[in-house]
C-alpha cells in the first residue's frame, strides 16, 4: 500500500506539472492514521500530503461534480468499485468527461476500524496487513485479526478488480476480495418476515436516523441540483418534516429515488452515524430489478439506461411481476 | 381572496338518489373561500349551465367546482360555460360524484360522506389552478390504414374518396387478408373473392391511394395530427417495377418444402411465391429461409426462367419515413392455437381440420379444386362432424372466455354448402347453443336445418381419437336427450375461436394504444366512440377491436373513416394546455424523463441556467416540446427533483387532494 501512495505522488505530481490537471482528488490523513478523508490537492507541494492505506473507502466521484461545474480538469484517483460511481454520474450528465482524469488505483479491501475496535483493540498505534493477516499495534501489546473478520461490510460485496472506467491504471491490480455466500441473505431473511414483523424492523432501524444526511451527500446517485427534500416549494419536503413517521418515509423515498441507478456501493450504511442498515432498501431494490429484468448492475458503463426507465418488449407485465414475486 | 363557486348536480336521481346533494352543499359552504354553493337537477342542462354564469356575475367567482359526472362526460360544458362568461376553461375542477360515488354505494349517509370528502378534494385542488392556454398544431392530410384486409382496404377506399392520401401498410405481400381465403359469405352465400377482389383492384388503382405490402411498422413517434413514421419494406428479391407477375419462377421453384399459409398448409408451395392469383400487387416474394440460393448459395432457377431479370438477391428491406395525420389499425385476426386441445385430435389426424382449412378445401381455387376430400385419403368423406366454440366461451382456461361471434353462422354456411353440393354426406353440428342475431341470419341457419337437413345436437365434443387406419371416433354427448353419443365421421370441422392478430400486442406499445386482457384494440368509449383509440389520432376497425363479421367490419370501416375524415379535414387542432414543464434551476440533467416519455416530447438541452444562487451555469437540462406532451404525467413522477410538473396537474395540487381526503 505504501508503495501505491508513493505512485500516487509521483503521478499527481507529473500530471500537475505536465499541465494535464489543475487539481487533484485524493486522500488526506486525519486525526489518525485510519481516519483518512478525501481532500482537494492544489499544486504539487500539497501533493506530498497524499496517503493511501487500507483506511481510504471513501469513494471520490463525487466531488467530480464540483470539478465539472469550476471547469477544472481534476485527476481523481479511484479504485475498482470507485469506478461505479463515476460511470452513473457520467450517465446522468451530473459530470463531463473531458473535466476529469481518471487514474484506477490498486485496492485489496479497505478495514473497518470500528470492527477492529470491537474485537479488543485499544490505542491502536499501527495496523498492518500480510496476506489475509491483520496485525495490529498497540500499546498493550500485538493482536492478529483475519482479514475477513475486520472488513468493512461493503468490502464484503467487493465488485473485483477492474477498473470500469480509467485512463489509467497505477501499477498491478490486486487481488480482489473473494466474496462467498449470497449478497442478497439479508434482504431474503426480511422478505421472509411476516407484514408485522418486517413494519417492525424497519420502525426500529429507521428510527435511529437523526437525518444528518450523510447516506444522501456520499451517494453517488443522489446528485440532484437540489434535494426534493430542501425544496421549500414541492410539497414533499415539508411533509416530511412533519412528524416522526413521515420522516421516517425520507429513506424510503431516497431508496425510490436512487433505484436502478444505486451502484451499490453500499457507502450510505458506512457513513451513516446511527448504524441504519439502509444498503437494504436498495438491496431489495436491486434484487427486485435482477429477478424481474435480468441482471443490471448501474454503473458497469456510461451509457446502458436503467431497466426502470427503459422498455422492452418482454418486460414483465405487472401481474406477472406481482406473481413471481410471490 | 381566492372566490370558489361549487355547483351539485343531482343528475336527476342517479346522484340526488344515493346523495344527500343538500347536506353536501351545506358542508362545502362552510370551506373558506367558497363564496357560493348551490344544487340543481341537471347541471349541464341550460337552465344549470345559466344558473353558475349568473353565480359568477353576482359573487365574482373566479373558480369553478362542478360535483356531477365523471370529467369525461361534461368536463368540456363546463369548461366551455367557463369560458363563455370571461373565466379561463383551466379555472373549472369536476368532483365525480356518480360513477365514483352514487353509483357504486348504496347507502345514502356514506354516499353523501364521500361526496362531500370529493367536493372537498376537488375544492383543495382548484385553489392552485393556474389559467393556462392551449396552442394550436398543424394536421397532416395523410392517413396510415395498418392491415390490408377487408377494413383496411374499406377504411382506405372511403378515406381516398373524400379526397385525402392514405397508405396501406400490410405484412404479408399480397393484401386481401382474411376475406380472400373464404370460399363463400354468409347470408348470401356469394363468393367471398368476387366481392373482395374488385375492392382490392379498386385501392389498388386509386389515385390517393398507396400500398406498402410485405411491410412492417419500424416506429412511430409524434401526436394526433403529425405521426411520423418509419415503414420497413422487406426485401421481395424481385423487383416490383420489372416484374410482370407472369408466375413461371413460382412454378419452376424446386424448394416446395414450405406449406401454403393462404391454403392454410394443405399443399405447399414454392420458396418463391405468390400467395393467391389474385394478389395485388402480384409481385411474388422469395422466402429466404426456404430458398435454396440463401441456405446453399447454389440453385438460382428463378433468375435463369424470369424473362425479365425480375429477380434480384441482393434486394434488402427499405426504409421509408412517412407524416401522418391519423392511423387507423385494422390489423385484424387469426385462429387460435389449438395446443390446448389435444382432446380433439388436431395434429394428430389430418381429417380433423379447422374451419378456415375447410374454407380452402371447398374453393374452387384451393388445393382440391373445390373438391371436398379427406385430407389423409383424399377420398370424399361420407359423414362430417363439426365442433362449435371450441376455444370460445371457454371459461376453463384452455381458450377465450369470449363468443368468437362468427362460427355459428359459417359453420351453418359449412354444414350447407357440403350438403348442397354432396347431398348423400352427412353433417352432424355440436353445439352449446346456436347465436344467429343479424338480419337474415336466424332465417339461414334455420334453412340449414330444415332444408338442408343439417343434424344440429346440442352438446359439447369430449374426444376425438383416430385409430391405426385413419378411423375418427368422436365421443360426444347429446344434453337435449341425456345421452352420450358415439359417431364415426370420416371429417372433423373444428370452429376454432378467434384471437387478435400476433402484432396486436406490439402494435398497441408503439402507438401506445390500449389493448384489452384478449389483446383486442380498446375502444375510447364502448359505446359513443366505438371506433377511436382511447390514444388522439388512433383508430379502429374490423376484427383488431373485437369479433365481427364481413357486414359489420365493413360498417365499422366506414365509421373509422369517417372520424379520419372529420380529423383531416382540420387545418390546426388545439392542443391539450396541460403538458409538462420543465424547472431548469433545479433540473439536474439526469434525463430519466427522456427516457420513460412514450412520446419522445423531453429531450436533454446544454443550456445556460440561473442556478439556486443566482449564478449563471451552463448544464444539460430537460426541454419539453409542448406540441409532443400529452400530459401523461409519466415524467413527473419519475423525475426524483420535482423539477418536472404537469400543468393542470402539478404536485401541489394533488397532494392537496390527497390531504383534503386524508
Amino acid at each position: 500500500m505504501q508503495k501505491i501512495a508513493e505512485l500516487m505522488r509521483a503521478k499527481a505530481v507529473e500530471l500537475l506539472q505536465s499541465s494535464k490537471a489543475e487539481r487533484v482528488l485524493a486522500w488526506r490523513a486525519g486525526e489518525f492514521f485510519y481516519d483518512n478523508a478525501p481532500a482537494a490537492f492544489n499544486d504539487v507541494d500539497a501533493c506530498q500530503e497524499i496517503v493511501y492505506n487500507e483506511f481510504c473507502p471513501a469513494n471520490l466521484a463525487k466531488y467530480l461534480i464540483e470539478a465539472t461545474k469550476q471547469q477544472k480538469k481534476t485527476v481523481v484517483f479511484l479504485k475498482p468499485c470507485d469506478t461505479y460511481g463515476v460511470n452513473q454520474l457520467l450517465k446522468d450528465h451530473r459530470i463531463k468527461r473531458e473535466y476529469f482524469y481518471a487514474v484506477g488505483t490498486p485496492c485489496s479491501g479497505m478495514l473497518d476500524v470500528k470492527k477492529i475496535k470491537e474485537l479488543g483493540a485499544k490505542a491502536i498505534t499501527q495496523i498492518t496487513c500480510e496476506d489475509n493477516k491483520v496485525i495490529v499495534e498497540t500499546p498493550y501489546g500485538t493482536k492478529e485479526f483475519a482479514k475477513e473478520e475486520v472488513l468493512l461490510d461493503k468490502c464484503m460485496m467487493c465488485k473485483g478488480n477492474e477498473y470500469k472506467i480509467a485512463d489509467e491504471e497505477l501499477g498491478e491490480k490486486l487481488e480482489p476480495i473473494q466474496f462467498v455466500g449470497d449478497r442478497f441473505a439479508a434482504v431474503k431473511a426480511i422478505e421472509a418476515m411476516s407484514a408485522e414483523e418486517r413494519f417492525a424492523f424497519w420502525q426500529e432501524e429507521l428510527s435511529k436516523c437523526i437525518r444528518c444526511n450523510a447516506c444522501r451527500d456520499i451517494c453517488p446517485a443522489c446528485s440532484c441540483e437540489q434535494c426534493i427534500f430542501d425544496n421549500q416549494e414541492a410539497p414533499v419536503g415539508g411533509k416530511a418534516a412533519a412528524d416522526d413517521v413521515e420522516e421516517q418515509l425520507f429513506h424510503l423515498i431516497r431508496a425510490y429515488h436512487v433505484a436502478g441507478r444505486c451502484v451499490g456501493c453500499g457507502e450510505c450504511a458506512r457513513v451513516c452515524p446511527q448504524g441504519v442498515k439502509l444498503g437494504l432498501l436498495n438491496l431489495k431494490f436491486i434484487k427486485d430489478i435482477n429477478q424481474f429484468y435480468g441482471a443490471y448492475q448501474a454503473g458497469e458503463d456510461a451509457t446502458t439506461p436503467s431497466p426502470l426507465v427503459s422498455y422492452k418488449e418482454n418486460d414483465p407485465e405487472a401481474e406477472e411481476a406481482v406473481q413471481r414475486r410471490g | 381572496m381566492q372566490k370558489i363557486g361549487v355547483f351539485v348536480c343531482w343528475c336527476g336521481s342517479n346522484i340526488a338518489g344515493t346523495v344527500d346533494v343538500a347536506a353536501v352543499v351545506e358542508a362545502v359552504k362552510k370551506i373558506p373561500d367558497v363564496a357560493y354553493a348551490v344544487d340543481y337537477k341537471y347541471m349541464c342542462s341550460e337552465e344549470g349551465q345559466k344558473i353558475i354564469k349568473d353565480a359568477v356575475e353576482e359573487y365574482g367567482l373566479d373558480r369553478i367546482v362542478v360535483c356531477s359526472c365523471s370529467p369525461r362526460m361534461h368536463e368540456a360544458t363546463f369548461r366551455k360555460c367557463a369560458e363563455s362568461i370571461g373565466i379561463n376553461p383551466y379555472m373549472v375542477e369536476i368532483a365525480n360524484i356518480r360513477e365514483q360515488c352514487s353509483w357504486v354505494l348504496k347507502d345514502v349517509k356514506v354516499a353523501t360522506e364521500k361526496a362531500i370528502q370529493l367536493a372537498k378534494a376537488a375544492i383543495a385542488k382548484v385553489r392552485f389552478n393556474n389559467p393556462l392556454h392551449p396552442g394550436q398544431s398543424q394536421v397532416v392530410k395523410r392517413a396510415l390504414v395498418i392491415g390490408g384486409g377487408i377494413a383496411g382496404i374499406q377504411t382506405a377506399l372511403d378515406i381516398a374518396d373524400a379526397g385525402y392520401k392514405v397508405d396501406i401498410l400490410e405484412k404479408e405481400p399480397t393484401i386481401g387478408g382474411k376475406m380472400a381465403q373464404i370460399d363463400k359469405t354468409f347470408p348470401t352465400l356469394d363468393c367471398s373473392a368476387c366481392i373482395l377482389t374488385p375492392k382490392m383492384v379498386d385501392a389498388a388503382c386509386h389515385e390517393n391511394i398507396t400500398i406498402h405490402t410485405y411491410s412492417d411498422l419500424e416506429a412511430v413517434s409524434g401526436y394526433v395530427g403529425n405521426f411520423d413514421v418509419t415503414i420497413r419494406k422487406k426485401a421481395r428479391s424481385v423487383k416490383a417495377d420489372i416484374c410482370s407477375g407472369c408466375g413461371i419462377c413460382t412454378e419452376k421453384c424446386p424448394a416446395r418444402k414450405t406449406p401454403s399459409e393462404f391454403d392454410e398448409g394443405l399443399r405447399n408451395r414454392g420458396a418463391i411465391y405468390i400467395p393467391f392469383a389474385q394478389a395485388i400487387p402480384k409481385v411474388p416474394v422469395i422466402d429466404r429461409e426456404a430458398c435454396l440460393k440463401f441456405k446453399t448459395g447454389k440453385c438460382g432457377v428463378c433468375s435463369i426462367v424470369c424473362p425479365n431479370g425480375a429477380i434480384d438477391y441482393t434486394q434488402e428491406d427499405e426504409l421509408i419515413t412517412e407524416k401522418y395525420g391519423a392511423i387507423v389499425l385494422a390489423t385484424g385476426f387469426e385462429l387460435i392455437d389449438l395446443e390446448n386441445y389435444g382432446n380433439l385430435g388436431y395434429g394428430r389426424s389430418k381429417n380433423v381440420i379447422t374451419s378456415m382449412q375447410l374454407e380452402r378445401l371447398t374453393n374452387a381455387a384451393g388445393p382440391t379444386e373445390g373438391h371436398l376430400v379427406c385430407p389423409a385419403s383424399g377420398k370424399e368423406p361420407k359423414s362430417v362432424v363439426i365442433v362449435s366454440c371450441v376455444g370460445s366461451r371457454d371459461t376453463s382456461g384452455r381458450g377465450k372466455t369470449y363468443c368468437s361471434k362468427v362460427c355459428c353462422m359459417y359453420n351453418a354456411k359449412h354444414a350447407m354448402y357440403i350438403r348442397e353440393k354432396y347431398p348423400n354426406v352427412d353433417v352432424t353440428v355440436f353445439y352449446i347453443d346456436v347465436r344467429t342475431p343479424g338480419k337474415g341470419f336466424d332465417e339461414f341457419q334455420r334453412r340449414a336445418v330444415e332444408e338442408y337437413g343439417v343434424h344440429y345436437v346440442r352438446g359439447q365434443v369430449g374426444k376425438i381419437m383416430s385409430d391405426k387406419e385413419g378411423n375418427l371416433t368422436v365421443f360426444a354427448s347429446d344434453l337435449n336427450s341425456g345421452r352420450h353419443l358415439m359417431l364415426n365421421p370420416d371429417l372433423v370441422v373444428l370452429a376454432c375461436a378467434v384471437k387478435p392478430a400476433k402484432d396486436a400486442r406490439k402494435l398497441a406499445s408503439m402507438l401506445t394504444a390500449s389493448i384489452d386482457t384478449n389483446d383486442f384494440y380498446v375502444e375510447a368509449h364502448p359505446k359513443l366512440r366505438p371506433v377511436e383509440s382511447p390514444t388522439a389520432g388512433i383508430f379502429l376497425s374490423g376484427m383488431c377491436q373485437g369479433p365481427k363479421d364481413i357486414p359489420e367490419t365493413v360498417s365499422q370501416a366506414g365509421a373509422a373513416a369517417a372520424k379520419v375524415i372529420g380529423l383531416l379535414a382540420k387545418d390546426k387542432l388545439m392542443t391539450n394546455p396541460c403538458t409538462a414543464k420543465c424547472n431548469e434551476q433545479i433540473c439536474s440533467g439526469c434525463l430519466t424523463c427522456t427516457n420513460v416519455c412514450p412520446y419522445g416530447a423531453i429531450s436533454g438541452v446544454e443550456k445556460e441556467v440561473v442556478t439556486l444562487n443566482g449564478t449563471r451555469e451552463k448544464r444539460v437540462v430537460a426541454v419539453v416540446n409542448e406540441a409532443l406532451c400529452q400530459g401523461c404525467g409519466a415524467c413527473t413522477v419519475a423525475c426524483p427533483s420535482a423539477s418536472m410538473d404537469l400543468q393542470g396537474f402539478t404536485n401541489k395540487q394533488i397532494l392537496a387532494e390527497v390531504d383534503a381526503l386524508c
